[in-house]
């Protein structure tokens, strides 16, 4: 239903984007994500260091159980064999309970968030203004929050845990080493740096191939969404090829940005094992000479060597997370970024709340361009007072869905005022207004759910008796009926081949259960047949009995009971009257309306 | 799963070398701690600097291959993920593109484009992974199994036999996990559908101030993908604490054996270390391999929902028929139809129409009309009867031959996010003056050229920064560009006004005399001039003739007519 009257320009300008945002802040963000959860957290923390401190003991107990074995045929100390590898198996089995006590946690935390996530982005899609979905694409939208918050998730889930394994272990590899030999440990003096240059020189490099990466994806999901629910009219062409042809182009885009990022990222990896087996050759010449220059033993040796792997395994894997946690980061941003998106202005102050509407309706003097550079009603004004209809006719594009957008308050005039009882709009709960009143669009808007939901919508508390009344009503009872499971029926996209005029007449239903003092048609019958539309037009002049109407029609026998013609052309009202006024007047409407004629 | 390994077929060349250069990197990563064990038992005791030296340069030199093989391994490993998401891509899309109106409806649209982008790209992650851990981790694993062995086989043999539980775990658990994620993917869905929804109704949202109901209709949906993921994260979070524990429990057992054996002067204590030594590799390697596990289930199910859709069987095959001789452009012959097959759509549908005559079709809302011409542009196939053109019946025209004939405006059709000039020519490579007529005809001409770049205006996606009446008639003059044998106008007037469809209807009739036209209407005036009239009721044909034929004969036509023309004023 946004497709009509959105008016000309407003997609090509957009709204300027917020800046982008430094990795600091957005690392900010998420860690307030996660600071909601402290103390789940903070008992994350507690099991990683116990698990792994654990499972540290290891290569300690099994050293010790060596050193009972001894190196002599028929010399082992059973016992205290027997003593550590029973301590060991202890060890071991509490080790693995609590990581994976720990990774239920961090699953729990993690699904926590993404949950929290995806609830700010609905809560504040839900805001924006009608602006924002008129130049956005919607494939962009879902990929936002299903491909970018999953990269999040994957990384916090995943990636979070991993580092807090990674650093406990590192640190007390560490630890062990020095204890063993301060002197070899100096190896890491070398090593580590050049480690963190690498680390440092590919996440500058990375990152903005992965932003790249999400950003050409987002393309790709756009452009297929957009053929797909086109694919009937590209089938009547016959231009499968051609629209094949671009879309290689985008596939070409996205992988190709896929792979570059890749190519970089895939060296993060081997770089930093390189950097280990660096330190594993230091460490095998220098412990080698030490154990000459008789300040090691052996046995100290293959202990370093065996905790420098530990330590060195970790940083391994920190080097996949990392390129992960470059995804993420670019995923977060364009999380945050939509989270970001100006919302609806708040009411004022004290704004009214509108109640026991009379259905006084003034346009006073208004100007209003969806391009401020491109002004498309000029000058308006009008009056409707209650119970009145109003008919909007002109030729098409003359601004007559605009003054519905005014109305309903979808976009606010440049300037001008609109009131309602007196209440200047601006000054009025957005709510209270919209609610007084009732709208039948063009295009028709269902949602997955039962027949009865979709017509109750609107109205809290809506009766199955209240449902079927406005059904029979709407003429659609009958069908609804048909159907297999009747007002249960769920509507899904799939399945059911419900008519275009069907949906009409649902929505006509549901605009029908509102106790709306205002009402809105916008072309609405247009897809119903006549003699339907007659029957609907009978209910509808009992609903309308008492309210105030707009009705935005081309068919003149719709609007020849009109209190009130505006016949609007380039968004200014040329001519004013009733139908046989404006027909006796001989002007713009009497043209249009011979010419029905021809 | 198969139909993807396919499409690594091409790629098998690539892939061994990068594979093979992957497999002598992940040697010389082997090798090292083999060095240094060779280092310790026989170099040291030598007490000689330049041979610990020399072969500390031997470290050296194998680190550095590691680096390099392994880089470029991976990045060849990239470039075939990227060829072969790429050539899926491709394959899916034009399959998707070829498939039936009848296949469409069945996958449904939202799912059919979760499987072009979410699927293909966990494959894409699959098979770049795959190559990177999957070649790597069972190398270091087996090669670390293998060199052990080497050292001392009995105490492998202890360690080795710890291997089928910790590969029954992982089987289990990913056996468990696989349907876990194909749930969590439809729960995926259908949150995915409310935030569509949202963004399409966004203005029925806020005129019904519904913003809180629907923030909690998302809510619900987060909330089932948030339990289900829970669910699946939890279950294969078991297989890591498991393996690791299982590993453990080996190597303590390869202690007690190794007490035992040291005792018995079979082996030294020296064995056990360097043993031990391994034994970490083993371990990471075989975390790697419970990551490729988990990434494969996720992977193939992926993959089974494309195959699902490359494998759709070719509906609307072409069958030779015979050519009749027969003046009348379109025939249809006692056509019947039902989309379900169950209530018919469309029930025994005759007419006949000569080249350059008009038919116009009226009837009430689901009636059949649209139904009638997807059945003429055979994006579905009749059940019965028999529809000609030019004498051939449709199911022997070639697809292209078939679809280059029509010019159509179908309802709620669709415009690209594209300038107003491609969305008319539509890739056909049709000249711009050719564009200008077809424009001027769709009565477009005025506001196009009012537009500042006009005819190389961009529109956006669905045409949304145009309005209702300017979207038919850019629609409209797409239909006319080709100079189509047979126009069919799907109710694409009816954002039109009076006057400018009645130019319209002019125009049709000045410039395509020679165009078959079909016209579906709700307004008696926009068919009235056709030289033959469908009344539909329900899909069944309730009139059949001219204007003035109907007004005698169909009462439904009359009453049409009346209320439309108010009454006596009829011309």
């Amino acid at each position: 239903m946004h497709k009509e009257g959105k008016g000309k320009q407003i997609a090509a300008t957009g709204l300027p984007k917020p800046k982008v945002q430094n990795k600091k802040k957005v690392l900010l963000r998420l860690w307030k994500y996660l600071y909601r959860h402290k103390w789940m957290l903070l008992l994350a923390l507690f099991l990683t260091v116990t698990s792994n401190l654990l499972a540290l003991l290891g290569p300690m107990l099994s050293g010790l159980a060596i050193d009972a074995i001894g190196t002599t045929a028929g010399g082992v100390q059973f016992e205290t064999v027997f003593y550590y590898c029973a301590l060991m198996v202890v060890f071991y089995v509490v080790s693995s309970a609590l990581s994976y006590g720990l990774s239920v946690l961090m699953v729990n935390l993690s699904q926590k968030i993404v949950y929290r996530m995806r609830k700010d982005i609905s809560d504040t899609l839900l805001e924006l203004p009608v602006r924002f979905f008129d130049t956005h694409q919607t494939g962009d939208i879902v990929s936002r929050i299903s491909y970018d918050i999953d990269t999040v998730n994957a990384s916090l889930s995943n990636d979070l845990l991993q580092i807090c394994t990674s650093v406990i272990t590192v640190v007390g590899s560490l630890v062990m080493m020095i204890a063993i030999s301060p002197t070899l440990v100096l190896v890491f003096a070398v090593t580590i740096p050049i480690s963190i240059f690498l680390t440092k020189y590919m996440t500058g490099k990375v990152r903005p191939l992965f932003r790249k990466r999400s950003a050409k994806l987002g393309e790709l999901n756009g452009y297929v969404e957009e053929i797909i629910s086109g694919q009937k009219t590209i089938k009547a062409y016959h231009r499968e090829k051609t629209m094949i042809g671009r879309f290689d182009k985008r596939n070409t885009d996205a992988v190709d940005a896929y792979y570059n990022a890749d190519y970089y990222g895939s060296m993060v990896g081997p770089s930093v094992n390189f950097v280990n087996n660096l330190s594993l050759s230091l460490i095998s010449v220098f412990g080698a000479m030490l154990y000459l220059g008789g300040g090691l033993t052996l046995g100290n040796l293959s202990s370093f060597v065996l905790y420098s792997r530990k330590f060195s395994g970790p940083i391994n894997e920190m080097a996949n997370i990392l390129s992960e946690l470059q995804s993420a980061c670019a995923a977060a941003e364009r999380v945050f970024r939509l989270i970001d998106e100006e919302p609806e202005p708040r009411d004022a102050d004290g704004a009214y709340t509108l109640s026991d509407v009379r259905g006084d309706v003034e346009m006073e003097h208004i100007v209003f361009g969806y391009d401020p550079n491109k002004t498309i009603i000029h000058d308006l004004s009008l009056h409707a007072p209650p119970g009145s209809l109003v008919a909007v006719v002109g030729p098409t594009g003359a601004g007559k869905t605009t003054i519905i957008n005014l109305l309903m308050r979808f976009y606010d005039p440049d300037s001008g005022t609109i009131r309602v009882d007196g209440h200047g709009s601006l000054s009025v709960t957005r709510k209270s207004l919209r609610l007084a009143y009732a709208m039948v669009l063009q295009d028709t808007w269902l949602f997955h759910g039962t027949v009865f939901d979709n017509i109750a919508y609107g109205k809290e508390g809506a009766t199955m008796e209240d449902v079927e009344r406005v059904a029979k009503a709407a003429k659609i009872h009958n069908y609804i009926l048909s159907l297999p499971k009747g007002y249960d029926t769920v509507l899904s996209d799939s399945g059911m081949n419900i008519s275009q005029g069907q949906k009409q007449l649902l929505t006509i239903a549901r605009a029908m259960l509102l106790d709306a003092k205002m009402l809105i048609l916008d072309e609405a019958t247009s897809n119903v047949d006549t003699q339907t539309e007659l029957q609907i037009q009978q209910a509808m002049t009992r609903l309308m009995a008492g309210k105030t109407c707009f009705v935005i029609a081309h068919r003149l026998s719709t609007i020849e009971n009109a209190d009130t013609i505006l016949v609007v052309r380039d968004g200014e009202i040329v001519e004013q009257g009733k139908h046989k006024e404006l027909l006796q007047r001989g002007g713009v409407y009497a043209g249009m309306y011979n010419s029905q004629f021809v | 799963m198969r139909k993807i390994l396919q499409y690594l077929k091409p790629h098998v060349p690539r892939m061994s070398v990068g594979l093979t250069i992957k497999f002598i990197g992940t040697i010389m990563d082997l090798l090292l701690p083999w060095i240094l064990a060779y280092m310790i038992d026989d170099v040291v005791p030598l007490r000689s600097v330049p041979l610990i030296l020399w072969w500390g340069g031997a470290m050296l030199v194998c680190s550095v291959l590691a680096v390099v093989t392994n880089i470029v391994a991976n990045r060849m490993a990239s470039r075939v993920a990227r060829d072969t998401t790429e050539a899926i891509r491709h394959d899916l899309f034009s399959k998707i593109s070829y498939l039936s109106c009848a296949q469409i409806d069945e996958f449904t649209i939202p799912s059919l484009e979760s499987r072009l982008t979410s699927d293909t790209y966990n494959i894409h992650q699959m098979v770049g992974m795959m190559q990177r851990l999957g070649v790597r981790a069972p190398i270091l694993l087996l090669g670390g199994v293998l060199v052990t062995f080497t050292l001392e086989p009995v105490l492998t043999l202890v360690l080795v036999c710890v291997l089928p539980f910790i590969g029954y775990i992982v089987y289990r658990v990913s056996k468990k996990g696989i349907p876990l994620y194909t749930q969590l993917q439809q729960a995926v869905d259908n949150m995915v559908r409310t935030v569509r929804e949202h963004a399409g109704g966004i203005r029925v949202i806020k005129a019904l101030s519904k913003a809180d109901y629907e923030k909690k209709r998302f809510a619900d949906a987060n909330a089932k993908v948030v339990e289900r993921e829970k669910k699946a994260g939890i279950t294969m979070a078991l297989t890591n604490p498991m393996m690791n524990l299982f590993l453990n429990l080996g190597l303590t057992l390869v202690i007690l054996v190794g007490a035992y054996r040291v005792n018995a002067g079979v082996t030294q204590a020296g064995k056990i270390i360097a043993f031990l030594s391994y034994f970490t590799i083993i371990l990471n390697a075989m975390l790697s391999v419970t990551r490729i596990f988990v990434m494969y289930s996720k992977g193939s199910a992926s993959a089974g929902r494309i195959s699902l859709v490359l494998d759709a069987p070719a509906d609307l095959a072409v069958r030779e028929a015979e050519k009749e001789n027969t003046e009348n452009h379109i025939v249809f012959e006692h056509v019947s139809f039902s989309y379900h097959k169950q209530k018919e759509n469309l029930t025994d549908v005759s007419f006949a129409l000569r080249r350059g005559q008009t038919l116009g079709v009226i009837g009430a809302t689901g009636s059949g009309k649209s139904t009638l011409i997807n059945l003429l542009m055979r994006l579905y196939d009749a059940d019965s009867g028999r529809i000609l053109i030019d004498g051939r019946p449709i199911e022997s025209i070639d697809d292209a031959e078939l679809h280059e004939m029509f010019g159509v405006v179908f309802q709620n059709d669709i415009l690209f996010a594209d300038t107003i000039a491609s969305n008319i020519d539509l890739g056909r490579g049709i000249p711009r003056e050719r564009l200008e007529e077809a424009v001027e005809h769709a009565q477009a001409a005025d506001f196009i050229h009012a537009l500042p770049d006009g005819l190389d205006h961009m529109l956006t996606a669905k045409g949304t920064n145009v309005s209702g009446g300017q979207k038919q008639r850019i629609l409209l003059a797409r239909a006319f560009a080709a100079n189509p044998d047979i126009l069919i106008l799907d109710d694409s007037s009816s954002a039109l006004d009076y006057k400018t469809d009645a130019r319209l209807r002019a125009d049709i009739r000045k410039y395509y005399q020679n165009t078959t036209t079909v016209i579906i209407a709700q307004r008696v005036s926009s068919i009235k001039h056709a030289d033959h009239i469908l009344v539909l009721e329900e899909g069944h044909v309730i009139g059949s003739g001219t204007h003035e034929e109907l007004m005698e004969t169909c009462a439904t036509y009359q009453e049409i007519s009346r209320t439309q023309m108010g009454g006596g004023e009829v011309a």
